[in-house]
């Protein structure tokens, strides 16, 4: 985790770039900077990595103050992609890639496996591209070279500072969609520097807002979109984003607040019991605090039905996706598209179950809204 | 065409003693070299780093620069005293300004977002110097030394005024003995010589402009 406490930033020239700042990045998680051009976004990256070092305030990266830490050992510990993507002309792409682990010695053997995996997990066939020279690569390629680089030397954090901002649309858009792929694979702490508010929405965790190096707003894009602080937020976000979101629902406005539950020490001919009483196919199950456990389904259940000693707790399976109260419906539907499941349980962020939205919610939702859809045509 | 088959004839008879002239041409000019390549990439980087001093150490190479060659000689003559260790002095000092000002340029024209890149991925002050800012130098010094190693090359010529060796020699007692052979092969294969390292100099920059660009 990275915190920034109540940090300054004063230039040589006087300039006040950053005022008191105080932030954290979650470990696994995207952050990212967003602000006008000038609000400090890159000087408060480059705190980060000791480019730059706090007037006043501190630096923490997992609770260890970084002004204690040796800035090249700190440097070589935290991937860095620039905007003017910086890659190394004089030296081909598997050099460029592996430059932090022959600084920090790694045997020869182990870098050049290292740079074909990753030009690999980049999508750039390590055969074709390995001794080529950066200047030989599209803009796109070279900036895919320039992450593969950062992510060389397996750190934990990497900054990337308006890291597809030089790319024509098309690159950009490519790249961010790859970002976020490779995030569920890598699963770094990621600081992102843009500008750019769709590109802030498309990859981010969290969303820092800042004005004149000074955060105007925090918290995740859904927080920003539905409770903007004020004009220049939402200024900064966009009448029509924001238009969008509030035609749109979110879950808890539109889930089923009492689903249907069992607890763990039921017996199944309870369960069976429950399920035909309130005519479903499926329980929620939760513990005595309402903790989400997972579900049965009644096909579990006629299973394991003959052996009496079974309960809840033997057959209940775990939900593959859980929602929060403020999920876009849009959301919940992109997850009933994208997995099989037929439910999806509303829960708060210490678990506990508030809801339930089935795909019938959102029919009957869609039913409520566009009552007339359909029926002119045809 | 008499003149031609006569000066062949006459590199015929002489090419052992032209040869060995040749080389003690070579080695001044390259010791001379390469010790105006030490010193002066030492005070091309420390010019990079610092402005001031950059203005300084630029103005007095320029200074040198400007000496005459005779004139220069004759003064270092008078430190040093005669032989081709005084020669190989001016050649150093004829040198720098070139190399001096490309190392310069060179470092300063390094662009600052692949040098930041260097720090930020964890290279210390002297990594990015060593690994990314000086062999991205390297074109702009190579056209450096190709300048500096064509006035070596004619500057050495001008030795045996101060008792040095080298291919000024056979030009010099050519003068004397009024002996246009003499006088036309050291010119000619001096000459040669210039165009030749500037051609070959030219190649390597070529070639090391290429892998850049
Ligand atoms: N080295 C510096 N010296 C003085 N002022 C600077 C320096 N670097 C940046 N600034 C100023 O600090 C402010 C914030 O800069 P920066 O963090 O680069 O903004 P952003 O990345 O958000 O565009 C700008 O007004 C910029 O002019
Ligand atoms: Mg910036």
């Amino acid at each position: 985790m990275i915190t920034l406490k109540n940090v300054y930033k004063q230039y040589d020239d006087g300039f006040e770039a950053l005022k008191n700042i105080n932030l954290t990045c979650e470990d696994g998680e995207i952050t990212v900077l967003i602000g006008p051009s000038g609000c400090g976004k890159t000087t408060t990256l480059r705190l980060l990595n000791r480019l730059i070092n706090p007037t006043k305030g501190k630096v923490l990266i997992d609770d260890k103050d970084i002004s204690e830490i040796n800035p090249v050992t700190l440097r070589r510990s935290i991937g860095y992609v620039i905007q003017h993507i910086g890659l190394f002309p004089h030296m081909t792409i598997a050099s460029n890639i592996g430059v932090v682990p022959r600084l920090l010695k790694w045997d020869k053997q182990s870098i050049t496996k290292r740079v074909d995996e990753l030009l690999d997990l980049v999508g750039l066939e390590p055969e074709t591209y390995r001794s080529r020279y950066p200047s030989e690569l599209s803009g796109g390629q070279q900036q895919r070279i320039g992450v593969a680089r950062a992510l060389a030397a397996e750190p934990s954090i990497i900054l990337m500072d308006e890291p597809f901002s030089a790319l024509d649309p098309i690159s950009r858009e490519q790249l961010q969609d790859e970002l976020v792929r490779l995030q569920k694979e890598i699963k770094k702490s990621i600081v992102f520097v843009t500008h750019d508010m769709d590109e802030a929405l498309k990859i981010a965790d969290k969303i820092i807002l800042m004005k004149d190096g000074e955060i105007v707003q925090q918290g995740k894009p859904e927080e920003l979109l539905r409770r903007p602080a004020n004009d220049f937020v939402k200024n900064f976000i966009g009448q029509k984003r924001l238009e969008k979101v509030e035609e749109i629902p979110v879950a808890k406005e539109v889930m089923i607040r009492k689903p249907v539950t069992t607890y763990p020490r039921r017996g199944l001919a309870e369960a069976m019991n429950a399920m035909e009483k309130k005519q479903v196919d499926t329980l929620v199950v939760i513990d005595e605090e309402h903790q989400l456990k997972g579900y049965v389904s009644i096909y579990d259940v006629l299973r394991e039905y003959q052996d009496e000693n079974k309960r809840v707790d033997d057959i209940y399976q775990p939900f593959e996706h859980t929602i929060g109260p403020e999920t876009l419906l849009s959301d919940a539907v992109v997850i009933f598209n994208e997995s099989k499941t037929g439910y999806l349980p509303v829960i708060t962020d210490d678990n506990k179950l508030i809801g339930l939205i089935t795909r019938g919610t959102i029919v009957g939702y869609l039913g409520d809204v566009y009552p007339s859809v359909g029926n002119g045509g045809v | 065409m008499n003149g031609l088959i006569e000066f062949f004839q006459y590199l015929g008879k002489n090419w052992a003693d032209l040869l060995a002239l040749t080389f003690e041409h070579i080695v001044m000019v390259v010791i001379g070299m390469g010790i105006a390549l030490v010193i002066g990439i030492l005070l091309g980087i420390i010019s990079s780093k610092n402005e001031r001093l950059a203005s300084i150490i630029l103005a007095v190479a320029n200074l040198i620069q400007v000496f005459p060659s005779l004139a220069l000689l004759t003064v270092l003559m008078l430190f040093f005293g005669l032989g081709s260790s005084t020669v190989v002095i001016a050649l150093v000092l004829y040198s720098l300004l070139p190399i001096i000002r490309n190392t310069y340029v060179g470092l300063k024209e390094v662009d600052a977002s692949t040098t930041q890149a260097g720090t930020g991925l964890g290279m210390n002050t002297w990594q990015v110097l060593f690994k990314v800012q000086l062999p991205l130098s390297v074109p702009f010094l190579l056209a450096g030394v190709r300048i500096a190693m064509v006035i070596s090359i004619g500057v050495a010529a001008l030795a045996p005024f101060i008792g040095g060796g080298g291919l000024g020699t056979t030009i010099y007692s050519g003068i004397n003995l009024r002996d246009p052979m003499q006088i036309y092969s050291g010119a000619l294969v001096a000459a040669a010589l210039a165009i030749l390292a500037d051609y070959l100099l030219g190649k390597a920059q070529k070639k090391f402009d290429k892998s850049k660009a």
